[in-house]
Order: structure tokens, then sequence, then C-alpha cells
């Protein structure tokens, strides 16, 4: 018997325009460029600084055009997007254990002097954060780091 | 509130269609009625013809999974009212091929589900040492992702799947994540072997819309990124330890 004739269902190219979650999605996905460009800038500053204030005061005239300017307003919008998704994202993906876990042994199998062998493993169990604990620790985390960097400039 | 709602139902008659064609049909708007239940009217009473996946109609079996309005959905849980004043889209649920009507072809799934081992592997345990035991916070442990019903709507949902047909997907990730998380299982390793490759968790990008999706909370993209982390400790151990053989 030959298998039936199915219709296979085309996927569209702009398949990121037919739902919000998808559009989003797309959005953080390319937020990366905007982080990378700020990664850029910011080693651009450095070596302006390293060699001499005459150069570091024409790296402030360029970052002070209009384009450079429009570039890091777009880029600091994507990078709100790129913190703030990834951060709300993270619960899902980690499993953050509190005080509240407990010791547990599961039968796996364990690399022992390169060979895998089953054996009897502590493995931990339960007290999972909830996701708010863990996403507000990413931003007590943001904060600390970024206070430390302001200080180490500024002071 | 209208005593009639109408339904777009995508029809598709592989003998003589090249391609899936849209018929309206009116259906009694009813407040106790599922989707589902309208196209059971339909076929009872406007045309046997039409063809589509049901059984339990109460979100147990997975076979009423579509898409309504674009959305994957089980038909016996999405009630007409909700989508009131309609029309109502119902169309197969997308990134399957279509065997007819509502009806898709799940062979691609059927062939990867078994390729994670969903199951117990142990094999030092007889039945005569007696059950496997196991205490509630060991069981919480993977409960969630044990009540995936096989019902496709992540597949469906997932846009990699549908760009690269050979993603191995949401739910069978999930469900090797179930076992791998089972204290009683030691089928870790052989789970990973097949997860590792480029099809397995690698073609994940986290757009999480399984999730979104599961009409069971099975958390299917969280199950993936710790996945990830699993395949990517082991893609480092053997980098550092290369004579450790897999």
């Amino acid at each position: 018997m030959s298998a039936p004739a199915t219709y296979r269902q085309p996927v569209s190219r702009l398949w990121w325009l037919k739902k919000r979650t998808y559009f989003l999605f797309v959005m953080r996905e390319l937020s990366s460029v905007f982080v990378a460009w700020f990664a850029v800038f910011l080693m651009l500053m450095v070596f302006a600084i390293g060699r001499g204030e005459e150069s570091y005061q024409r790296f402030l005239d360029w970052a002070a055009s209009p384009v450079i300017v429009v570039i890091n307003v777009v880029a600091l919008a994507f990078s709100l997007l790129h913190t703030v998704t990834w951060f709300v994202l993270t619960p899902q993906a980690m499993v953050v254990r509190g005080p509240g876990s407990q010791q547990a042994r599961a039968m796996k199998e364990v690399p022992v002097a390169g060979k895998w062998v089953p054996a009897a493993t502590a493995v931990r169990v339960g007290g999972r954060l909830p996701a708010g604990a863990v996403i507000a620790s990413q931003y007590v985390g943001l904060i600390v780091v970024s206070a430390f960097i302001a200080w180490l400039v500024l002071r | 509130m209208a005593d009639s709602i109408q339904m777009h139902v995508t029809r598709y008659d592989p003998d003589q269609d090249s391609a899936p064609t849209v018929t309206t049909y009116e259906v009694p708007l009813r407040k106790d009625w599922a989707i589902l239940d309208g196209l059971n009217y339909i076929k009872d009473h406007v045309d046997g013809s039409l063809s589509y996946r049901w059984s339990c109609r109460m979100g147990i079996c997975g076979s009423c999974g579509m898409n309504v309005d674009g959305e994957p959905q089980l038909t016996c849980a999405a009630f007409l009212t909700d989508y009131a004043p309609g029309p109502i889209r119902v169309e197969p649920l997308s990134n399957f091929p279509v065997v007819r009507d509502l009806v898709v072809d799940i062979e691609d799934f059927m062939e990867k589900l078994p390729r994670v081992k969903p199951w117990i592997i142990r094999d030092d345990v007889t039945v005569i040492d007696g059950e496997y035991l196991q205490t509630p916070a060991e069981l919480e442990e993977y409960k969630q992702f044990s009540n995936c019903i096989n019902c496709m709507l992540c597949y469906a949902a997932c846009p990699i799947y549908g760009l690269e047909p050979d993603f191995i997907g949401p739910a069978a990730i999930a469900l090797a994540e179930r076992y791998d998380l089972d204290t009683r299982d030691r089928g870790q390793r052989e789970r990973l072997d097949v997860l590792i490759e480029k099809e397995g968790v690698w073609g994940c990008t986290f757009v999480g819309e399984c999730t979104r999706v599961c009409p069971k909370h099975v958390d299917p993209a969280g199950a993936i990124q710790r996945y990830k982390l699993k395949a990517a400790t082991e893609n480092l151990r053997a980098f550092l330890l290369p004579r450790a053989a897999r």
C-alpha cells in the first residue's frame, strides 16, 4: 500500500509577524546585535582613552554626532528588552533551590576512571525558589555590579 | 446571545484537491458546547464526510488538537462562546502534513518520541526485589513533566519545528527530562546521547511558545533549557577529559 498523498503546510517567511510572542522572540534575538554594538562602542572608547586626551576628545565628538546618538538610543532600548526578557526567562531555565530542599538518592551513571558506572548518587530535591525571587535576585545583582562600576569610574 | 455561530473549517481531499479549501458552516451557539461539539454537529447534521480526530472529550487523550483562530488548542477544551460572535477559524495543526480535512500525519512525532527512551531504564533490579520506592518530594521533581498527553500542540506552536523538521521537538525533550529526573531511572546518559546532537536540544532557541500552548502546563521550554545545561556540561567534560569515553 502506498502512503496517502499529504499536503505539506508551507511556513510563511513572515511567520514571526503572526503572533505577538513570535515577534517578541525575534526582537529578543535581534537585541544581541545591539548588545554586541555596545561592547564594540565601549572598546573603541577604551582605545581612545588609551591613546591620549586628544584622541578621547575626537571619540567624544564622534559619539555626540546625531547618527551615533540615534544608534545608541535604539541600542539602549534593545539592551533593556534583552535584559528584561532574559531575566524573566531565567527561573524557567534554571532550578535554584532554597533551604527547603532535601537530600535524595538516585541511581545514576557517573564517570569513574574514564568509564560510566551505575552508582547511587546524592541529588537535591524540592525547595525550589519561586520565580519572583530568582528574577528579583538578578536585578539586585545588576544594581550591585552597576553601582560598583559607577563607583570605579566616577570616584 | 446569538443562537448560532459560523465556523470556517479547512477541508482537504487528497484525491481531488491540490490544496486545502475553507468551507463555512453555521452551528448552534450553546454555552456548554466546545469547538469539538460544533464539529460533531457538522458531521452529524450537515456533512458526514468531515474528517477529524477525537476521542475522550475531556482533555486526556490528546487527539483533538487543531488550530483554532490560528492558535493550537484541544478542541474539546475551547468553547464556542469564547469565540463569539465568530466566525471561528478551525484548521489542522500547523507544521504537520495534512492527510485529510483536519487530520494530520503524526508519523514524524511517533518516530521521534521513542528515540529519547521515555521509560524507566533500570536493569539491576528484578521484580522479586519489590517496588521502586520514591518519596513525595522525589515524585514532585518530575511530576509536572509526566503530565504530557502527546497532543502535539507544542509541535504546532514551535516555529523551529516548522522550519527545521529534523528538530526532535518540545514534547520528546520534556519526556526525556521527566525520566531523567526520576530517581529510579538510570538512562540519563543514553538519552543525552540523542539529545546532545544538533537536532536535539540545540535546535531550540527558546521561543517559549510550546509552554504557552501546553494544555497540561508541562513547560517543555523549561525542560529543554535545563537539558541544555546538562548537554553543555557534558560537552565541557568531554573537552577537558577527552580520554573518558562517553
